[in-house]
């Protein structure tokens, strides 16, 4: 039975792992995600289900542990947020390498460096652009309601279990910390070990039957060409991700002349900035990437065709923006607009944005440059 | 008498345990990893435990490991074993599961995950070459390099006064009440492999009875590195490793010797 609930963020996402059926979580406190491992060790899912719950060392140790489980083909998670991340590339790096599945999520808040402990999207270039060594992506899950941090974690499990490839839910300080009502999903029944060998047998360290030959679990090739037939293989993945599994929100973009592209805590704020503005009889639109990797590419160059301008609202000093550009092709004005260092944008600020570097100041300028290349 | 007389089974005195592969050992001539790696899966073939033993390898001389040892095995990242072989072993607590690891991992850039696998007293087996260098990198200086030592990040030999003393290891975690098995052997002639091999034996039954961590140091050589002959590298370590690394049991069955 699904159930309704009012949580935060973080401990819908903690319940939303148990009901997923995982077999374990791995992680360490840090700020604004702890409630994450809090809810888990109060919550004692070893009874309820069987998963288990352990604080590590560590960041480093917790993906590493991730690793170890994913090795023999269990389901398992760790969160941190953004300092607690950069700690964990190394292992991500690996499990992509390793084409292991499993679940890692970053409740994000403003850097660099120890930064802050508010909201912010400045992790975006980790998440989509690699962010541990050498060439892999991940699949990208951006959740921007205490609904969608609860619905994303099974999601997040089923991809990383289609593909064997690690997959990161990226979420923010501020969608972690609110409140709002969730519809969790019934309670998934964890795989037991029969049903894992059945289902992972060919390739998870399960312990090697006469049957069959040793499993190795491994991302390193000395052999160059060896090497490259596994990055290819990788690409494979992510080139059909982008054709199977894009996921992607449009609002009021049909007659849109303007659209602002926004995702997770952004997007909520960016919908009423567009609610102001249909209100002053502008018609702007909304396109929320659900998943930052894949990215809504053709769907933005198609809406390039009938719209004048986009604006990129990030929590960031613009990162997205430089894929919405990529996007789009030029054909059109593209800007951002974005607090950074932990400040939440208002919807007033977003609209005023809009209509100074898209609605009003973004042609003029635009002409203004068409007319400096002329001369 | 023909040779093909003498070669029938039931004159077959010694054999290739099945729980190593076919494939040619990748380490260097007169290195001990060989016959570490060879007494571990004699120890698990003899227990009859090949389908339940999971191994990790580390980063190092031994990343290989799994090319040689004919169990299922992941690869950890440099020095993160012990982390990966937790979760394992928590997961699949009626598993074997080992470690093996060298000095640079374990004791350099991997110290936490060892010292917090060893405290929480996790299920596993560590099984720890102690060859004093980073024979994989092109023998640079390793925690456990000794005094006055020459390494190629020590040219002119290991300063105490500038990187610290060797690192005693195995001593280090026995103190830790989630240690139950602590010793330091070394495997370079028979004498010391048959020690070994009983160590390692005894390892393996503990984690049959979920005792904790069985932590097995193997102080071995490294000719290449320490650019010796295999004979001079094995007489330089009984002169000089095993004075600083004495070999012997530590902690038996929980208790400090």
């Amino acid at each position: 039975m699904s159930e309704l609930k009012l949580m935060k963020g973080n401990e819908a996402l903690a319940e939303a792992t148990i009901r997923a059926g995982a077999d374990a979580y791995f992680g360490y406190p840090i700020t604004p995600q702890s409630e994450v491992i809090e809810y888990l060790m109060a919550e004692q899912p070893e009874k309820r289900t069987g998963m288990i719950v352990l604080q590590a060392e560590s960041e480093l140790a917790a993906i590493n542990m991730v690793y170890g489980a994913a090795s023999t083909g269990k389901k398992v998670m760790t969160s941190s947020s953004s300092p607690g991340m950069s700690l964990k590339l190394e292992g991500v790096s690996y499990l992509a390498g390793a084409e292991l599945p499993s679940v890692i999520v970053n409740v994000a808040r403003g850097g660099p460096g120890l930064g802050t402990i508010q909201p912010s999207q400045a992790d975006y270039f980790q998440a989509v652009k690699g962010g541990g060594h050498g060439d892999y992506k991940l699949y990208v899950l951006a959740p921007a309601s205490v609904q969608e941090m609860s619905d994303f974690v099974e999601d997040a499990f089923d991809i990383a279990f289609k593909y064997k490839a690690p997959v990161l839910i990226l979420s923010d300080g501020l969608i972690g910390q609110m409140m709002e009502k969730v519809e969790l999903r019934p309670q998934k029944a964890r795989r037991t070990n029969e049903e894992l060998i059945a289902d992972e047998g060919t390739w998870a360290c399960t312990g090697k039957t006469p049957d069959r030959e040793r499993n190795i679990v491994t991302s390193l090739d000395l052999q160059s060409e060896k090497l490259e037939e596994r990055v290819h293989r990788l690409y494979a993945k992510y080139a059909q991700m982008e054709c199977e599994d894009l996921r992607y929100e449009m609002v009021n973009c049909e007659d849109a002349e303007y659209v602002m592209v926004a995702y997770g805590s952004s997007a909520r704020i960016a919908l009423k900035a567009m609610e102001l503005a249909r209100e002053k009889g502008l018609k702007v639109g909304l396109l929320r990437p659900i998943t930052l990797f894949p990215f809504p590419k053709k769907q933005l160059f198609d809406l390039a065709d009938q719209v004048k301008g986009f604006l990129s609202v990030e929590l960031s000093t613009g990162q997205m923006v430089e894929d919405v550009r990529l996007s789009v092709e030029h054909k059109v004005p593209v800007e951002h607009f974005g607090r950074t260092g932990g400040i939440i944008h208002t919807p007033e600020e977003i609209l005023e944005a809009l209509e100074q570097k898209i609605i009003n100041n973004g042609t003029v300028r635009h002409h203004k440059t068409r007319e400096q290349s002329i001369l | 008498m023909e040779l093909l007389d003498i070669i029938k089974p039931e004159n077959k005195v010694f054999c290739k345990t099945e729980a190593m592969t076919d494939t040619c050992l990748s380490y260097c001539p007169g290195c001990g990893h060989g016959t570490a790696h060879n007494l571990a899966m004699e120890v698990v073939a003899e227990m009859g435990i090949i389908q339940d033993t999971i191994g990790v390898a580390p980063v190092g001389c031994s990343v290989l490991a799994y090319d040689f040892m004919n169990i299922d095995m992941t690869q950890a990242a440099h020095g993160r074993a012990p982390a990966v072989a937790t979760a394992i072993s928590r997961l699949w607590p009626e598993k074997y599961v080992f470690t093996y690891q060298g000095d640079g991992d374990l004791a350099a850039i991997g110290t936490a995950e060892t010292i917090h696998a060893c405290n929480r007293g996790e299920n596993i087996v560590i099984i720890f070459v102690n060859n004093g260098i980073y024979g994989m990198t092109g023998g640079q200086m390793a925690p456990t390099t000794l005094k006055g030592m020459k390494s190629s990040t020590s040219p002119f030999g290991r300063q105490e006064e500038i990187t610290g003393a060797p690192i005693k290891m195995t001593e280090l975690v026995a103190n830790l009440p989630g240690v139950y098995y602590a010793t330091r052997q070394a495997v370079h002639t028979h004498k010391h492999a048959r020690k070994a091999k009983k160590a390692l034996k005894k390892a393996f039954e503990n984690t049959r009875l979920h005792k904790g961590i069985s932590f097995i140091e193997i102080v071995s050589n490294c000719n290449s590195g320490w650019k010796m002959t295999p004979t001079e590298s094995n007489i330089w370590m009984e002169e000089n490793m095993f004075a600083y690394y004495p070999l012997g049991d530590i902690k038996v069955n929980g208790k400090l010797k």
